[in-house]
């Protein structure tokens, strides 16, 4: 049920977003959604894609620090609340969530919430016992092509 | 060079005898040829005799180990003034190589050689091998640079002296470099540390473990380096790394050397006799001081330097060493003061900086000190590359590691220092010494 997320080391200077996406462009890649987190010296580079391995192998081939990590990822109806239901679950079972972020497909009407938890199984019992849809990788990206 | 002690099964090299010399015999010997090259100094060289003079010291006031306290000092800026050859004892027409020095700035520093000169040489670099416990049939592939460097020549006739088959693929081209060191089957292999490094991260790239080739062995010399470097150099390689010392004033590689202990360096004091003063007083310090290295070349004919001060910050120990060398150690030299940096009054060197950014878990060995002034105040970065262990997908990870970097640093040399992670292969990799200070502060 994880889902496999790329993490990418960058400094925080012009011109360095760019690079990865074109060496992704360029194997072919798509990228399915991104965040990023920066400092006032650094960035991570987080993204999601269906071939991560791929994706690792030729962002490490260009010299990037990569690592994969597992996240969870949820799906809501794209409404007010929507968002604060699942949070308050995960606060119930006192799971800490180290950095959260969403995205919504073109079609449809729900949203995609993406967490990255210190214990990802836990937190996808906790989810799944309080009836929360808990997306896989494959339904992912099959929602992805609709 | 004779070779029959190795049929007969001897444990060293019959060139390494002098190693072993009983002290008095080596005091004595020292104290004959410190005489004799103090006369040939005061004999051909300009410089030394109006100094002597100035001084009112003649040679023949040279009667124990400890008059050399009489003989002035000599330092780099004397190599300079002489340039090219105005320190030279010998005829031009006895003299068979000359070297010079890679300096940046301005003329370089010229050094030169006798054919006995060179014998010495090749000798001590056989000793120093040896120490290293490299044999007949070992492999060196040599990646010091071959040319007016002392470092090329200086270990490859070593290594063919003691009987090693030599690789002489001089420095540079590191896929070259790895290829060769796997298809000839590398035992020992000379370059500096900091282009080890570059060697150990380009190897995985190429699909080769270091640790599944027959090297097993690094000769590590022109560039201070720290007990730590070694710590993470020597299970990625699956080698044991030495470190050895030279400078091509009083030769090249060659002055001394690590043994099989691996615990300070031997200096091979029947040529290269080694005092430690304090760099401030010019006084001579007690064995077991901390001050800087100086050396005299007891045997030099073309060029003999009379009390030269490395400008080496170092100490000399008087223990035995349990290898059961008699000559004397000198403590790893992990800092030289030409490097030395001055930040808002501290006296800060590169190694100090090294040191702590290897105290802390997963960081690169990758560094760059950059010295910058706004005006007002210098301010110190240190820029460290983010290696995969040590790279988090979470911010607060990523602070973590570089608050307890910057922590490490300012806790050994009390100040703070800006610390910025950057990118991979982002600080320039050295196939010579590693340029760790960049000062772009205006002069």
């Amino acid at each position: 049920m994880k889902i496999h997320q790329l993490s990418m080391f960058l400094e925080n200077k012009p011109g360095r977003l760019s690079e990865p996406c074109r060496i992704l462009a360029d194997a072919g890649i798509n990228i399915l959604t991104l965040a990023l987190a920066d400092t006032q010296q650094f960035g991570i580079l987080r993204l999601i894609v269906r071939d991560w391995q791929q994706a690792k192998e030729v962002l490490e081939k260009s010299g990037a620090v990569v690592n994969i990590t597992e996240v969870v990822a949820t799906e809501v109806e794209d409404r007010p609340g929507g968002l604060a239901i699942i949070l308050e679950t995960i606060e119930a079972a006192k799971l800490n969530i180290e950095y959260m972020y969403a995205f919504t497909f073109r079609s449809g009407d729900r949203a995609v919430l993406v967490f990255r938890f210190d214990n990802p199984d836990a937190a996808i019992e906790v989810l799944q016992a309080a009836g929360i849809s808990v997306v896989d990788g494959v339904e992912l990206f099959d929602r992805a092509r609709q | 060079m004779n070779e029959f002690w190795h049929d007969a099964g001897c444990a060293f090299h019959p060139v390494s005898a002098p190693d072993y010399l009983p002290v008095a015999q080596l005091r004595q010997l020292q104290l004959h040829r410190l005489k004799a090259v103090t006369q040939r100094a005061y004999d051909h060289v300009t410089l030394f005799r109006e100094r002597m003079d100035e001084r009112g010291v003649k040679p023949d006031d040279v009667q124990s180990l400890k008059d050399i306290a009489l003989l002035p000092f000599t330092v780099k800026v004397d190599l300079r003034d002489t340039y090219p050859f105005g320190l030279f004892a010998s005829p031009m027409n006895e003299i068979v190589r000359l070297h010079a020095s890679s300096g940046t700035t301005g003329k370089p520093i010229v050094v030169a050689y006798t054919r006995e000169d060179l014998r010495v040489w090749a000798s001590v670099m056989v000793r120093t091998f040896a120490a290293c416990g490299l044999d007949r049939g070992d492999i060196v592939q040599n990646a010091y640079g071959y040319g007016l460097f002392t470092g090329g020549l200086g270990a490859h006739y070593g290594a063919e002296a003691l009987g090693a088959t030599v690789i002489p693929i001089s420095g540079g081209n590191t896929d070259r470099q790895i290829m060769i060191m796997k298809d000839f089957g590398t035992t020992a292999l000379c370059a500096t540390p900091s282009y080890f490094l570059r060697i150990l991260e380009r190897a995985p790239e190429m699909g080769i473990d270091l640790r599944e080739l027959p090297l097993k062995a690094g000769i590590f010399g022109a560039e201070p380096w720290t007990d730590e470097m070694r710590k993470r150099i020597e299970p990625e390689a699956n080698i044991k790394a030495y470190d050895i010392y030279g400078l091509s004033e009083i030769i090249g590689p060659g002055v001394g050397s690590e043994c099989c202990e691996q615990n300070c360096l031997h200096i091979f004091e029947d040529h290269f006799y080694p005092e430690i003063i304090d760099p401030e007083t010019l006084e001579p310090l007690p064995d077991g001081s901390e001050g800087e290295l100086v050396l005299t070349t007891l045997s030099k004919q073309a060029m003999p330097m009379i009390r030269y001060r490395t400008r080496d910050i170092t100490a000399l120990q008087t223990e035995a060493c349990p290898c059961g060398r008699s000559i004397r150690r000198i403590r790893r030299i992990s800092r030289r003061s030409d490097d030395m940096f001055i930040i808002r009054g501290v006296n800060v060197y590169p190694s100090q900086i090294e040191e702590a950014l290897l105290a802390v878990e997963g960081t690169a060995p990758h560094y760059q000190i950059v010295l910058t002034n706004d005006g007002v105040m210098d301010d110190v970065e240190v820029q460290v590359e983010v290696t995969p262990e040590a790279f988090s997908d979470t911010v607060g990870a990523m602070e973590t590691l570089r608050r307890k970097l910057s922590a490490s640093i300012e806790r050994i040399i009390n100040i703070r220092v800006n610390l910025r992670l950057v990118e991979p292969n982002t600080i320039q990799r050295s196939e010579g010494k590693a340029k760790r200070v960049l000062d772009l502060r205006k002069k």
